[in-house]
């Protein structure tokens, strides 16, 4: 890594609020359903805020309210002390990034103008941009190893190849705030942990705050600073990884209990499902 | 210049450049001139305003066609998916069955009745797709469909209750450039200038609507209003051609198709690339309209079709034949 992409990624952290993201009571009603009841959390400046929960259970709707596209039908969500309704969209855009699973449709464009679509928020009508936009850009496909893909449409790549991309294009927007929505649910393990890696290491040199739904447990236990675990659109638990991952909140949770270990290397809890548990049982009792 | 010189009466080429440059200002009054009185009124009266009229006319449509299929997100949308097109016929249909194309305003009833219809038909649209303030793509285009579906049986009773055997409507519908006169090209010429411009300060927005909406919101873009301006942009820019031409189909498909395969998914190159393309198909598909049986016209919306469909065709198959040998089958 050179010094000079660490510079062109860094934004001017020190002197901002240390919360990023507070929530008051944000609810969503969708007709006669409710979605969301009541959220109220905070994101703190630097950490990752990992939001776990069972499908159904509104995360991914708690995701939108924050990233700006659906408005809350009660509560308020602010974005580092303003509330989100305040910010003009390319004032937002230039605030926060979302990295969505599947992010990118198989278009014709390539790699590299799918990366400088992530500047759209900084340029003018005209397409100008700020200086130094043309080296950022490059930096960031260098450091993803986009470069020798850069000439090639998007709809000729692989899933892992395609969701780089998508992780460069965020890049590319210099958010201080970054909004991951299960950004790993299609690539294998390989892919996952290399998707997870690049994304931590960004955080740490740029001071940037995540908020990462994710499907996966283990991943969010080993990436996540604290994690919020909801159930039926309401919070349930907020807590460090070592302090929810137990089997009776999972078991709560997601009604399955699994078994839960340290990982033998960095000591973060992780689980292992227990399969043909419904059947022991059914024999027992027979 | 082939399609100045070519008709029921052929011009020489040299005079037509003569005809031309002696109306600009400056280069013209230069006397004796070697043409005759009757081929400069052909030239500039009559085919020089035809060959504008085809040239706003496929320019409009292929830019709404584009921009239409930009953000539907669907490359089989058409300038008429809004229900446009019927729109305008609708009220062009009344005018004819009743002998009232020129009632009120003179050669200028029947464009200004059919635009007005059309920008109405627009308006029930928007109106019936519109849900808790936002629009959505799958409404717009279902209630455009529905519009369509109805109009066009206003329009089949026209047709039906009207005794005529070489019926006036259906002659309309198919498109003509014919005998329009500079009238027209000067009222459809503002609307593809200002259309252009719009929808050009739109390119980029359609751009990222090409990765998702909600990507696009994500990185910026006021979804929803850019929505509401190109399609209204667009739909104007059909009300405008098919009020002064009839409905001309499959130009507004194909070209924005062809320059998309030529040229790659960018719209600060496929709008003006688009413009360009669908000005040329449309003269010479007239060309061909006016000269094949000539002195007999052949509708240019029917030319449209029979040249667009085989091309269209082609290309296509040529298309996947590429992307297959990419991939190495």
């Amino acid at each position: 890594m050179s010094t000079v992409d660490m510079t062109l990624l860094e934004n001017d952290a020190g002197s901002q609020p240390q919360t990023v993201i507070r929530t008051e009571g944000a609810a969503k009603r969708f007709g006669s359903g409710v979605a969301l009841q009541g959220i109220s959390f905070t994101a703190r400046r630097g950490e990752c805020l990992g939001i776990l929960g069972p499908n159904g259970s509104g995360k991914s709707t708690l995701l939108r309210i924050v990233s700006g596209v659906e408005t809350p039908s009660a509560g308020t969500v602010e974005i580092e002390g303003r509330p989100i309704a305040a910010y003009g969209r390319k004032e937002l855009a230039r605030k926060l990034a979302v990295l969505q699973q599947d992010a990118l449709p198989p278009v014709g464009f390539t790699v590299r103008e799918v990366v400088e679509m992530g500047r759209y928020p900084y340029q003018s009508w005209l397409g100008d941009d700020e200086p130094g936009a043309a080296e950022l850009v490059d930096a960031i496909m260098e450091r993803l190893g986009l470069q020798p893909i850069a000439d090639r449409a998007v709809d000729k790549l692989s899933g892992g190849e395609k969701q780089r991309v998508a992780l460069a294009k965020v890049m590319a927007q210099q958010p201080q705030l970054l909004l991951l929505d299960e950004p790993t649910t299609f690539l294998d393990i390989g892919h996952q942990v290399q998707m997870m890696d690049y994304i931590k290491s960004w955080q740490r040199e740029a001071g940037l705050t995540v908020v990462a739904v994710l499907h996966d447990i283990n991943l969010a236990a080993q990436y996540c600073d604290r994690l919020l675990v909801l159930r039926q659109g309401k919070a349930v638990a907020e807590g460090t990884p070592e302090q929810l991952v137990r089997s009776e909140l999972i078991a709560d949770v997601y009604g399955t209990e699994p078994i839960v270990l340290a990982h033998p290397v960095n000591g973060a809890p992780q689980i292992l499902l227990r399969t043909g548990v419904n059947e022991q049982q059914e024999r027992a009792k027979g | 210049m082939a399609s100045l010189s070519l008709g029921s009466v052929t011009v020489p080429a040299g005079h037509i450049v003569g005809i031309v440059a002696s109306h600009v200002p400056g280069l013209g009054g230069y006397s004796p001139h070697p043409w005759s009185v009757q081929e400069e009124q052909i030239i500039w009266k009559v085919r020089l305003a035809r060959v504008a009229l085809g040239m706003l006319v496929g320019a409009a449509l292929s830019l709404a066609g584009a921009a239409f299929q930009g953000v539907l997100r669907n490359p089989l949308a058409d300038p008429f998916t809004l229900g446009v097109s019927s729109g305008a016929s609708v009220g062009a249909a009344f005018l004819l069955y009743f002998g009232l194309q020129t009632a009120f305003f003179g050669q200028w009833t029947l464009p200004l009745i059919a635009f007005v219809t059309a920008l109405a038909a627009l308006a029930v649209v928007l109106r019936m797709s519109v849900m808790d303030g936002k629009w959505h793509i799958e409404t717009l285009i279902l209630s455009g469909t529905v519009m369509q579906a109805f109009l066009g049986a206003v329009v089949a009773f026209f047709i039906a209750m009207s005794k005529q055997v070489i019926n006036d409507i259906v002659y309309w519908l198919m498109g003509s450039l014919a005998m329009r006169g500079w009238a027209y090209p000067a009222l459809v010429g503002p609307y593809v200038a200002l259309g252009f411009v719009v929808l050009l300060a739109h390119a980029k927005a359609l751009n990222l609507f090409a990765i998702g909406e909600r990507q696009a919101a994500h990185l910026g873009v006021n979804v929803e209003r850019t929505k509401i301006v190109v399609l209204v942009t667009a739909s104007m820019l059909t009300a405008a051609s098919v009020s002064v031409a009839g409905v001309i189909g499959f130009v507004g498909l194909i070209v924005p198709h062809l320059v998309r395969l030529t040229v790659g998914p960018d719209y600060r190159l496929l709008l003006p690339l688009s413009a360009l393309g669908g000005a040329i198909y449309v003269l010479w598909a007239d060309t061909l309209a006016r000269t094949l049986l000539s002195p007999t016209e052949i509708p240019i919306g029917v030319v449209t079709a029979f040249l667009g469909a085989p091309f269209f065709y082609d290309a296509a198959a040529q298309a996947q034949a590429g992307a297959r040998s990419m991939r190495g089958v």
